[in-house]
Formats: structure tokens, C-alpha cells, sequence
């Protein structure tokens, strides 16, 4: 009998805004560069916290700002944090991402350095942060079902393998999950240069369709035009993806594309971070193909759980998102099995077929988010990468 | 195909002209046993050069100005010759694109 995806639910937390988290996060979360020190003190004085120190938030203006408020404040609004705990140089700015992270519900609070020091900073964030973390220890988990879930994608350190295995395994979970009301979200501007043909067939709706096709030709554009030196063929595809097979934009396009299926359709396009407001289903967003800044952007969209499809073995966490890996690829699990949660290299064996490939990953998918840890999480990868327009004034 | 047999080399669609490797130490003289995963057909190619796991391999000759159609798409032009069962990567094959 064929599994009922409808039917299944994970052991998870439900959130004042109603939304379903697979973790239970207090985080420390700094406005910007010069709050991290204290953000990291903090921590280390309240186990059971986690600080997540960035690069940047000075000085930053227009669509940039925009963009930097979006992601510190989706990081902390999203459903795997239980309450937060914001630390700013100054008062406004640090009021702004309070109120924006206020708006789920969820129990934060507010500490600015001016006029106090790290040293009364860090007394009383303390204090909050013990506060938070006996509080949220205490909130219990509840069936949820799965397909309440929001389940991200990105590949990284793609090979020939992954267009042959993990990364229609990911599509194949979406073609099963998307119509039972999972949301779902893929981008990667840069990389589906060579397939933008098709993906512009894959919208649900003419607007769709023109959405994105004007999101890829502004890359083209103000991105690869305004910036290159030459032909983009010594970073797109990567170093990594030339050892591994890949030769053009093209076929690297054509691969990473497989993570859609083969009847999922988007819905809208989403700027980078920008949380999806159109219902259930498949959104496309406007991202670097960078996996870090990719996986933030995402997991600052809203999204719970990251699916990632690897073939030479990128190793990138969240702090926030568990990251799960994915990888067909023979060599790639013999030299470094530690980074792959899910093996489907007998997908090139011929005997998986990418159906019971994409059950596997939906199996993996129901036991991290009853809190198996992912490989990314159990060893420490906790990447948060803030993608950044242009430069600061 | 005989399910027992693992193959060497996939196609993706039938339309293509090149395969991928998906065994380590392919060398030259194999004799693969190649899979379209479209269809699960299957055929035999012999390896004309060592090479490595999921690398490009020819389906039939190509030379200079040819399009290499992967997934039944275009992914670029050749820039140079490869004969049937050779390696084809950034040496002899270009983006149309960048």
C-alpha cells in the first residue's frame, strides 16, 4: 500500500503564530557586527542558547537595509526559535528588529550597548536569556502533521550525479508532498542560467512565469554584466563541479532544476528572505547560489527544514535549519559519509529507483523533525551567511 | 539490462550524445555497460580513455561546432573532436552562454 503522506505527522512545536518548529532554539541574535561579542558572552553564560554572529548591519542603506532587516528578523520570527534574545549597538534599530520578531507571538526582548556597555549589556541579557531558556525548555511538542511542514532546497558541490540522483530524489519528495499543503521553495538565480527556458514552463500562472523571467534577466543584467571580467566559466560551474563532471552553465542548470520533479509548479517569486504569502505550494526566490547565504536567505523566508542535494560533498549547516544531506555519489560516501544523511548512490547502481529514493528522503525528513540531528548539526556547521546588495555608506 | 549488473555509464534521454560515468577507475578498453535511465535500455561502449567517475563520455563522434544534448537539451558547443567512447569535459566542450 502506498504510504498516506496526509495521514503522517512528526512530533514537533506549535507557535503562537500557528506555524510548526522542529527545533526549539533561544537565540541570541546580534543587530549588527559590533553587538556579536556580546551576543557570544551571553552564550556562554546561559547554556542552552546560541549566538549567531554576522558581518554586518552598519551603516547599510536602502533595498540592503531592507534586505538585512528581513533576514535578522525572519531568523529570529522563524518557527525552530522559541524566543529571542536581540542585542543592538543603539536603540532604534535594535527596537525595529524586536517589533519585527514581536509580530509572531513569540517572547523577545531587547538590549542596546550605547550608554550601557557590553559588561550591564550582558548582565541583563542574562538574565532574560535564562529567563527564556528555562521557559522554552518547558514547552512541549505536539502532533503536527507533516505536510505542515516548510521544507526548503538548495544543492551545493553539484557533480553529474546529482542530475541523476539526489537531485531528482528532492524533486520526487516535492511531487509527493507539495499537493498535500507542504510549502516548498527553490532558487539559485546564477544557476539556472541554461535552463531558464524551462523553468519558466514550470510557473503555475503566466505572472509566475513573467516574475521570474524578469528576476533572472535583472541577474543578468546588474549582476553578470555589470561585474564580469571575463566569461563566468572559472566560478560558475564551481572548481569542485569541474572535478566533478560538470562542464557548462548549461548542464549544471539542467541538474539543479531536477529538484522541482516533474509536476510541481511555483506559484510566485519571492525576493531574497521574503517570507511566502500566496498559501501552500512551490515558491521560487531570488538567491545566490552560494550555499550559506542561500540556506539563511531561505531559513529566514520561514522555512524548518533544508533539503540538500550534494555530489562532490559540500559540507554547509544552519544554525537554525537542519540541513539534510543528500548524495548519490560512490566516492563521495566512501571518502566522507560523516556530511550524508541520505545515501542514494543505488540510484546509480540501478537498483533504487528515484521513487524509493524520494521515500527515503521523506522518511529522513519525518525523523528530523521528530529531532534526529542531521550530520550538518551533529558536527558544528553552523553557517549563517548574510547576503549583502552592495557596499555599506 | 541484467538487474544483477551494475552499469558504468548512464544517458539520461535517448536524444543525447553523451553519458556519464558513474564508476570509480574506469580505464580505458572497458567494454561499459551503458543505461538510459529514460527507458532502462541498455548497450555497450567501449571506455577509450581512463576516465573519472562522472565525467562526460562520447556516444558517438563529435567534432568542432557540434551541440552536446544531455537531459535531451543543449548544454554547450564542442571546441574540439571526440571520438566515440572518449572524454569529453572543458577541453573540447564550451557554454554557449558565458
Amino acid at each position: 500500500m502506498a504510504f498516506d503522506f496526509t495521514q503522517d505527522t512528526v512530533k514537533a512545536w506549535r507557535r503562537e503564530n500557528g506555524r510548526v518548529g522542529v527545533r526549539n532554539h533561544v537565540l541570541i541574535l546580534p543587530v549588527d557586527d559590533i553587538s556579536n561579542a556580546a551576543c557570544e558572552a551571553v552564550a556562554n553564560n546561559v547554556k542552552g542558547t546560541m549566538a549567531i554572529p554576522h558581518a554586518y548591519g552598519r551603516l547599510q542603506f536602502g533595498e540592503d537595509l531592507d534586505l538585512h532587516f528581513r533576514t535578522i528578523i525572519g531568523t529570529g520570527a522563524n518557527p525552530n526559535v522559541a524566543a529571542v534574545v536581540v542585542i543592538g549597538i543603539e536603540p532604534e534599530w535594535t527596537r525595529q528588529v524586536v517589533d519585527g520578531i514581536a509580530r509572531t507571538g513569540k517572547p523577545v526582548e531587547g538590549f542596546w550597548i550605547e550608554q550601557n556597555g557590553d559588561f550591564e549589556t550582558i548582565r541583563r541579557a542574562s538574565w532574560k536569556a535564562k529567563e527564556f531558556v528555562h521557559w522554552a525548555t518547558e514547552l512541549q511538542k505536539e502532533d503536527c502533521p507533516l505536510t505542515d511542514l516548510w521544507v526548503s532546497t538548495k544543492c551545493g558541490e553539484s557533480d553529474t550525479t546529482t542530475g541523476l540522483s539526489s537531485c531528482p530524489t528532492v524533486g520526487n519528495m516535492y511531487d509527493k508532498l507539495l499537493p498535500h499543503g507542504l510549502y516548498g521553495v527553490f532558487g539559485e538565480t546564477s544557476e539556472i542560467t541554461g535552463a531558464e527556458h524551462i523553468c519558466v514552463k514550470r510557473a503555475a500562472t503566466p505572472e509566475a512565469g513573467e516574475k521570474f523571467m524578469k528576476t533572472w534577466q535583472a541577474y543578468q543584467d546588474d549582476v553578470i554584466e555589470a561585474f564580469k571580467t571575463s566569461d563566468l566559466s572559472d566560478s560558475q560551474p564551481t572548481k569542485g563541479n569541474i572535478l566533478g563532471g560538470l562542464t557548462t552553465i548549461e548542464e549544471k542548470a539542467l541538474g539543479n532544476l531536477e529538484k522541482i520533479g516533474r509536476t510541481s509548479t511555483y506559484i510566485d517569486v519571492l525576493e531574497p528572505a521574503e517570507a511566502p504569502a500566496k498559501g501552500a505550494g512551490l515558491y521560487y526566490m531570488d538567491t545566490s547560489s552560494a550555499a550559506a547565504e542561500c540556506v539563511t536567505l531561505m531559513a529566514a523566508a520561514g522555512y524548518v527544514i533544508h533539503t540538500f542535494p550534494t555530489g562532490q560533498g559540500n559540507v554547509v549547516g544552519n544554525p537554525i535549519v537542519p540541513v539534510i544531506k543528500i548524495s548519490g555519489n560512490p566516492r563521495t560516501l566512501r571518502t566522507m559519509s560523516e556530511h550524508i544523511d541520505v545515501d542514494v548512490t543505488g540510484v546509480l547502481r540501478r537498483d533504487m529507483t528515484i521513487d524509493q529514493a524520494g521515500d527515503a528522503l521523506i522518511e529522513m525528513i519525518r525523523r528530523t523533525a521528530n529531532g534526529r540531528l542531521t550530520a550538518a548539526e551533529a558536527l558544528g556547521h553552523r553557517e549563517f551567511s548574510m547576503t549583502k546588495l552592495y557596499r555599506s555608506a | 539490462m541484467t538487474a544483477t549488473t551494475q552499469p558504468q555509464l548512464l544517458v539520461h534521454d535517448k536524444a543525447d550524445n553523451v553519458g556519464v560515468v558513474v564508476v570509480e577507475g574506469l580505464t580505458a578498453g572497458t567494454e561499459m555497460l551503458c543505461v538510459c535511465t529514460e527507458d532502462n535500455s541498455d548497450f555497450r561502449l567501449t571506455a577509450k580513455a581512463d576516465i573519472p567517475i562522472g565525467h562526460k563520455v562520447a556516444l558517438k563522434d563529435l567534432g568542432a561546432g557540434d551541440t552536446i544534448i544531455k537531459y535531451g537539451e543543449d548544454i554547450g558547443k564542442m571546441v574540439g573532436p571526440a571520438e566515440t567512447g572518449g572524454h569529453v569535459h572543458t577541453h573540447n566542450l564550451k557554454t554557449k552562454r558565458w
